[in-house]
């Protein structure tokens, strides 16, 4: 019975559970699904984390390469994020070049990353204007049920604080790059960002940690991106859907 | 009606003071803009903010591919192009947050199965661009004649080390600053459809609380200009 209603009308069907301040699936209003954390599961990594999120699932691998600083910032690494975004994670999205969510969700880490200044680009450099770490984080999604956003963010941290670099001196003579592989030290994390996504429903109503379902159905929703200080490095609100009775 | 308006209005805010085009405290920089000057789309805009310039046309209501169609609204699609080279992922970022909000104000359901297209060409960029791009993409709305719910307005202000808010900043004023906040407000009740922010700050309210203040300002210039072209005709 309750299961016609809900695929005839999801949105009164979620406002009955709403208006006793719970969820369908027995949450709070202001509760998270259970989180789940695995580090350094990917040996050919040089850091990984796998973040669950009830049952979205986000992995990230951190690569570490060498490259060439700029000319106008010859003392700064560079630390790349990627998100994909498979067609494994979710049936709306297919294969091909990362379609708009992906890419969005791309931007908001590279912003994460820039505005609380998760690590010191100046940490990468090896040698001034000539050889700089580039960190490439791949973050996949494994499975799609809503906040993305906030088990990538997560997953970002844990894996940056599992990766290892290994010690680099420049030969003299040679000009050539030695690694000492057995020498590894971890990076400086400087700050720990935390990303909380809200949804808006009928512009009023705040839920913490929407599942998928529950962003189809949300009139808009909110990223806020804390560090432990209290200050805000991102509050991301693209905007409000129109309500759905327009 | 192919005339054009050319409006220029001198706003300022009530503390801004001194010789210098920016006092201390809130202003806004110059702001101008032509509508109607593109012939093929349906509406155009050229919204000009200090020396932040944004070009915007509107499709619409059109065609749209059975892919993409929605059956009780229309499917709005923003496209941002830079001012070099070829769009990004910061450019797909930002037209999201463009379009959610016209999503917000956009009447789709006068209108389903149907495709309403802006597309924004950054001309000059001398800070708030993504200000510039939501007022120049309004303005398009507007002259397109896309029903709309409200009007909406971008104001972009900058919080520097000290704490100071600037509203309108510079590129340069951007740079400098310890973050940069950007709000899409309504015209009915100022309320916020959109925020971004880049860097690191702790005190939303006084920065929203300055946007509403500014945004009358530019409520006040979008109402100038539309009454000064439709005077004429």
């Amino acid at each position: 019975m309750a299961a016609g209603f809900k695929t005839v009308e999801p949105l009164e069907y979620y406002r009955r559970f709403l208006k006793e301040n719970c969820r369908p699936d027995g949450r709070e209003l202001g509760e998270f699904r259970t989180t789940t954390v695995n580090i350094g599961s990917i040996s050919t990594a040089d850091g990984s984390a796998l973040v669950k999120l009830g049952n979205t699932t986000v992995i990230c691998g951190v690569k570490a390469e060498f490259a060439a600083p700029s000319t106008d910032a010859p003392d700064k690494g560079y630390v790349v994020p990627n998100v994909d975004l498979p067609p494994l994670c979710s049936s709306r999205f297919r294969s091909g070049p990362p379609g708009e969510e992906a890419q969005v969700a791309s931007q908001f880490i590279a912003d994460v990353i820039e505005n609380s200044q998760i690590i010191q680009k100046e940490d990468l450099c090896i040698s001034p204007g000539k050889l700089v770490w580039v960190l490439y984080c791949d973050l996949i999604c494994l499975d799609y049920d809503g906040n993305i956003l906030d088990a990538c963010t997560f997953a970002l941290l844990a894996a940056l604080k599992n990766v290892q670099l290994p010690e680099v001196t420049i030969n003299e003579e040679t000009a050539l790059a030695e690694v000492n592989l057995k020498k590894k030290s971890y990076l400086n994390i400087r700050t720990h960002p935390v990303a909380t996504s809200f949804a808006v429903f009928d512009d009023t109503l705040l839920i913490v940690d929407p599942t998928g379902e529950e962003e189809h159905l949300a009139t808009g929703t909110l990223t806020i991106v804390m560090d432990e200080e209290g200050k805000l490095c991102c509050l991301h609100k693209p905007g409000m859907f129109p309500p759905l009775q327009s | 009606m192919e005339e054009e308006t050319h409006t220029d209005a001198k706003i300022r805010a009530e503390n801004g003071t001194g010789s210098s085009p920016r006092g201390p405290g809130c202003s806004l920089r110059h702001f101008a803009c032509e509508q109607n000057l593109l012939s093929r789309p349906d509406g155009s805009a050229s919204f000009l903010q200090g020396d932040t310039s944004v070009l915007a046309g509107v499709y619409g209501p059109a065609e749209v591919k059975v892919s993409k169609e929605i059956f009780n609204k229309a499917t709005l699609e923003v496209i941002l192009r830079p001012k070099i080279g070829l769009p990004g992922v910061a450019e797909k970022s930002r037209e999201r947050l463009i379009r959610n909000t016209c999503e917000a104000v956009v009447l789709g359901t006068l209108h389903p199965r149907t495709s309403i297209t802006v597309v924004l060409q950054v001309v000059s960029d001398a800070g708030s661009l993504l200000a510039c791009c939501l007022n120049a993409a309004c303005m398009a709305l507007v002259d397109a004649g896309v029903p709309m719910r409200a009007l909406f307005c971008g104001v972009a202000c900058a919080l520097d080390s000290d704490g100071t808010l600037v509203l309108d900043p510079t590129s340069k004023q951007e740079k400098e600053a310890r973050a940069v906040l950007t709000f899409a407000l309504d015209s009915v009740e100022r309320k916020l459809l959109m925020s971004s922010t880049k860097g690191l700050y702790s005190d939303t309210e006084q920065c929203l609380a300055a946007a509403q203040a500014a945004s009358q300002h530019v409520f006040r210039f979008y109402r100038e200009s539309l009454q000064r072209r439709y005077s004429k005709s």
